[in-house]
């Protein structure tokens, strides 16, 4: 169950394009899996901003001086973003979380794909360690427009068996992008699971090819959300439950990982005609 | 008028917390306190519950619901702007089983007070929508959303004209149950909002829920075209506050004993008292809870806590505060009368 609790900042720092927070977060680095998220009030309590920006949890420590802490990954993208890059030692942080499901487990020892995109291989370490501690092989591919984009690489080689990078303009690793590398890779390692975090074209690309192999994908999708905790119905994608029938789903509370064989990609931002309730003819 | 004095709380330690009866009756409703979820703002509770004990708060006013499943607009559906947001969602939702089904009982069960925001099409749709609230237990009451924005066809947006807000009501009012209040909720985009409240009055509505959001629009400069799908939303939070707060008061002007719950853009108990002290007899807190879904009980807390400080003894005596007469001035000649 999610709580909301005041963070003190313990840290910022910068890593490539992005800058890491850790804050304290009591209640709620003990509870979170990998794929959890929470969102973060910005520019204090008279802020005009009044929409909470959402992060995957990068990692937590449950325990030690500070009680629970937690990191997030930061991505400067406007003036939310801007001012949580703003924060120094000592500020407090409005946290709500641990928010949406998290990233399934297998109970098998099977080998997992695990692919992300710019700063969406931040929730890939806690789950890289989980799946490793059951004796899953673990693989990452991470990939990027340059290499300031990527994050975590060094770190992320000493979780994974093999770390492959990819980057638009070669900067580092091989040219091009994540889903070239991908199939060689899933075939190579009797892939019996995907999880994916980017963007949504690079989570489309991923699924397609995972649900072509018959491999099961998971894809955490970051979709524009106001409240983050179910209320508010922004953050919905369209989505083929066991009944066949698709829904507007919300990726706060129903994702934000979903299944990637379930999620119509290519219908992201529309109505699909055939989605439960959708407009008929002659409009609402 | 009912002022007093408090006295200060116990002696020594720490600071003294003063209970008052914040106790609101919406005709008929019988709350524990003023604050109110706004619909839309809270879907059915059940998300809320987990941050604050939401039978604690007057009530719970669902998010609209319709006859049918709806899948509402595409996204994107959110903007934030300057002191609040604009949403165009197209009132997604489940239809009216799964709601009475999975949500009201859930509430019902929760021991939550209830208020069921309805919408529609068309006249008959409330009507409808009325006639299977009234065999549904856990009522308190409904809100007859005449007033969404997002809507494909500004001519639905029956709020915007006092006769066919009037025909809603009349509809609404003859399927359900004499005893439940019923609320129209109205829209501020009108000339006169006092008309609407006057026609939706003569229809039979016990009351009015003043301001649904503003129809506003954004374009994003990176795409150069309108950012939400949906082209126009409604606006709500901070930024549309005095609005609100002057059409609360303008109604209670023209109907001295109306039950009005005011709302839009509160986020701090002060900002509530404003909307009491114009008039309102409840409040609903909407867009804040997405800033901060404890704050329905923070705001209480707070406005508890302002009311104490300006010396009033109830909730009850701080409403249409601001209305009353001018402070009377006295002249010279009184006070030599009055120290003889």
């Amino acid at each position: 169950m999610p709580v909301q609790v005041k963070g003190e900042v313990l840290d910022i720092r910068r890593v490539g394009s992005y800058q890491v927070l850790s804050l304290t977060a009591p209640g709620i680095s003990d509870i979170a899996r990998p794929g959890h998220f929470v969102t973060l009030g910005i520019g204090g309590e008279e802020s005009s901003m009044l929409l909470r920006r959402a992060f995957a949890i990068h990692q937590v420590q449950s325990r030690g001086v500070y009680g629970g802490t937690l990191d997030v990954v930061i991505g400067v993208h406007g003036k939310g973003t801007r001012w949580l890059s703003e924060r120094r030692r000592h500020d407090v942080i409005d946290i709500v979380g641990p928010l949406g499901r998290p990233f399934i487990l297998p109970r098998e020892r099977v080998a997992c794909v695990l692919v992300g995109g710019g700063y969406g291989s931040a929730p890939m370490f806690m789950l890289a360690e989980q799946l490793r501690e059951r004796g899953c092989r673990v693989d990452v591919v991470v990939g990027a427009a340059t290499e300031e984009r990527l994050f975590g690489v060094l770190e992320l080689k000493r979780l994974a068996s093999t770390l492959t990078i990819t980057t638009d303009d070669g900067s580092l690793g091989e040219r091009g992008r994540v889903t070239d590398v991908l199939p060689e890779l899933m075939d190579r390692v009797d892939a019996a699971l995907v999880y994916a975090c980017g963007p949504m074209g690079m989570l489309q690309a991923v699924a397609d090819m995972a649900t072509a192999r018959r491999i099961y994908s998971q894809c955490a999708v970051e979709e524009a959300m106001a409240c983050g905790i179910g209320v508010c119905m922004t953050c919905v994608i369209p989505v083929v439950g066991e009944d066949g029938v698709t829904r507007m789903l919300r990726s706060c509370v129903e994702g934000p990982v979903f299944r990637g064989d379930r999620v119509r990609w290519s219908d992201v931002g529309t109505i699909p005609p055939d989605t439960l309730g959708a407009p008929v003819e002659g409009g609402h | 008028m009912t002022r007093a004095v408090i006295s200060s709380g116990p002696i020594g330690g720490n600071e003294p917390v003063v209970h008052i009866d914040m106790s609101t009756d919406l005709d008929g409703i019988l709350m524990p306190s003023p604050v109110l979820t706004a619909s839309g703002c809270a879907a059915a509770g059940r998300e809320l519950d987990q941050f604050f004990d939401i039978t604690r708060i007057g009530a719970v006013v669902t998010k609209s619901v319709m006859l049918q499943p709806r899948s509402g607009r595409a996204t994107p559906r959110m903007a934030e702007t300057p002191s609040g947001m604009l949403n165009s969602i197209g009132l997604q939702g489940p239809g009216i089983d799964v709601f009475l089904e999975k949500d009201l009982a859930w509430l019902t069960d929760r021991g939550a007070r209830t208020i069921v925001s309805i919408a529609g099409g068309t006249v008959d749709e409330y009507a409808k929508l009325a006639a299977r609230l009234r065999v549904s237990e856990g009522v308190a009451g409904i809100e007859v959303n005449i007033s969404c924005p997002n809507v494909e066809n500004r001519g639905q947006v029956f709020a915007c004209d006092p006769d066919m807000a009037a025909s809603v009501i009349q509809a609404v009012k003859r399927h359900s149950d004499p005893r439940t209040p019923i609320f129209a909720k109205l829209s501020p985009d009108v000339t006169d909002i006092v008309a609407v409240a006057g026609s939706v009055v003569r229809a039979g509505a016990t009351g009015v829920s003043v301001i649904n959001t503003m129809l506003g629009m954004v374009i994003n400069p990176d795409t150069m075209r309108p950012h939400l799908a949906g082209i126009t939303g409604g606006l709500s939070g901070p930024a549309i506050r005095p609005v609100a707060v002057r059409c609360v008061w303008q109604i209670r002007q023209a109907f001295p004993d109306l039950p009005i719950i005011g709302m839009g853009g509160i986020r701090t108990g002060l900002d509530a008292l404003e909307f009491i002290l114009a008039g309102a007899n409840a409040v609903s807190v909407g867009t804040v809870v997405f800033h901060d879904p404890s704050s329905p009980m923070r705001i209480h807390e707070e406005l508890e806590q302002a009311l104490v400080e300006r010396g009033f003894r109830s909730l009850a005596g701080a409403v249409s505060y601001a209305h009353r007469p001018p402070d009377p001035v006295f002249e010279e000649d009184d006070l030599d009368f009055i120290s003889e």
